[in-house]
């Protein structure tokens, strides 16, 4: 078997067309268990009453939005050192959901944060530095789209993005670096201190997350792939098909 | 000087490049030295208006002394950076600087001393004025300085990969701020942080630690991905 067959964008076009619908299927299934188990199995919160509930959309958002970013960098770095033409529209499908979930992980830890901070937001290292991983997907999908010549955004926007990992470390470990607002993690290889319907309900929406991350990145890059070889002889072939 | 210098020689190295390139800006700057004096007065404008926007009261002031000084510096040092390799690129001595047979690394760090020469370091120099404007105490402005004197560079070395990134982009202005902005808040919290901790009676010891590890590793590893960009700027 050879394994950079789906490397080329035609033939990758084909198979992100025939996947998609699975990890949007399994996305749902896994969202309707995850949400089953956490808004009607789980029990209520010791301190925190019913308002935990958000966790079952925060923290999968959360651990999405750096681990998106940690993807897209590593598309960016084998494009910039291979200069393969899939992992820069690889990497610039994926931007546009992280960015999403860096969204979604900041709004629904705003209305967590104003039941039981008594805030929307503060200032903390956490919280900071998660709003600069924000900015940096914009930062690079603005950077990606400034150019005439698309290759000479790709190569830009892909060594930004491997400038900004180093916020990455920044984001895991700064409720440990800096006496924080923001809550340590309750999870880790080690144990956790969560109930188990908690646990299996909040690893079961992460799954979902991360299906529906790479459906949407799927049918995202089937839409570069076809704006960038528009003029190639087998996207005209599709046409006229 | 520059001369003998500026001709290509057939090896090339990165201290030949790096002298080159910051002899040469230098040069540069020296000539046309309104660009330099234009960074530091729009420094000291902005620190200018939050009393008279915020209110004089002495407590207030030097309770907000640090943080805007430190981001007054931060948004000079910004816009002097469209300055540091755009009219190069417009005229094509970039272009010929790539060519050059010394290691793009070499001259782009040394354009970026050249920057930080000219706007960092009378920032710096400048810092203590304006603290004293803002009542901070005499051991508060020594730490102020010698924060911006660690962090501007840090400042110049991300500022000047990001406006190589940007080179010949749409958007201009405001892309530079989209990309550059968010990468100085690290240095920007640190380095207020340095200060602001003397100034409440706490060591800045490990604001000042931290800032110094930020510009390690910026000076180890930045220079490489600012000739990278430059290199795909001109390609």
């Amino acid at each position: 078997m050879n394994w950079f067959y789906f490397s080329s964008p035609s033939t990758f076009y084909g198979l992100a067309g025939r996947l998609a619908p699975w990890f949007f299927v399994a996305a749902a299934l896994l969202a309707a268990w995850g949400l089953y188990l956490g808004l009607l199995v789980a029990p209520t919160d010791a301190q925190q009453g019913e308002v935990y509930r958000v966790i079952f959309i925060h923290v999968p958002t959360a651990w999405m939005s750096m681990f998106l970013y940690f993807v897209m960098a590593c598309y960016c770095g084998l494009s910039l050192v291979f200069n393969t033409r899939l992992s820069a529209m690889m990497a610039r499908a994926i931007a546009p959901t992280g960015a999403l979930m860096t969204f979604l992980a900041l709004w629904t830890g705003a209305f967590w944060g104003r039941p039981t901070w008594g805030t929307y937001w503060v200032w903390d290292a956490r919280l900071t530095s998660e709003l600069v991983l924000l900015f940096l997907y914009f930062g690079y999908m603005a950077l990606a789209n400034a150019f005439e010549d698309p290759r000479r955004g790709d190569r830009a926007a892909a060594l930004l993005a491997l400038i900004g990992v180093v916020n990455l470390p920044i984001i895991y470990f700064s409720v440990q670096w800096w006496n924080t607002l923001h809550q340590g993690s309750s999870v880790s290889f080690k144990g956790t201190s969560m109930h188990v319907t908690m646990l299996t309900g909040m690893l079961v929406m992460s799954a979902s997350a991360w299906m529906y991350a790479i459906g949407a990145t799927l049918v995202r890059v089937r839409s570069v792939i076809l704006e960038r070889e528009r003029r190639t002889a087998w996207v005209r072939s599709l046409g006229a098909a | 000087m520059t001369d003998t210098a500026a001709r290509p020689q057939a090896e090339g190295s990165f201290a030949a490049g790096f002298s080159w390139a910051m002899a040469r800006d230098l040069t540069l700057a020296w000539r046309h030295p309104d660009e330099a004096v234009l960074t530091v007065a729009f420094f000291a404008l902005v620190a200018s208006l939050f009393p008279l926007g915020i209110g004089a009261e002495p407590q207030l002031l030097a309770r907000i002394g640090p943080g805007v000084i430190w981001v007054g510096a931060l948004l000079a040092a910004f816009l002097a950076l469209p300055g540091l390799f755009a009219t190069d690129y417009a005229d094509g001595s970039l272009e010929q600087m790539t060519l050059s047979p010394h290691p793009a690394l070499g001259w782009a760090a040394g354009k970026v001393a050249a920057h930080w020469i000219v706007s960092g370091l009378p920032l710096t120099l400048l810092s203590p004025l304006i603290g004293l404007q803002y009542g901070l105490a005499p051991d508060t402005l020594g730490i102020q300085a010698l924060s911006l004197l660690i962090g501007t560079p840090v400042l110049s070395l991300l500022g000047g990969a990001c406006a190589a990134l940007a080179l010949g982009a749409r958007g201009g202005g405001m892309l530079l701020a989209l990309l550059a902005l968010p990468l100085f808040v690290p240095v920007l919290i640190f380095g207020a942080g340095a200060a602001e901790a003397q100034a409440t009676g706490m060591s800045p010891a490990p604001h000042l630690s931290l800032l110094g590890a930020g510009l390690i590793a910026s000076l180890v590893g930045l220079p490489f991905a600012i000739g990278t960009a430059v290199r795909i700027a001109v390609d």
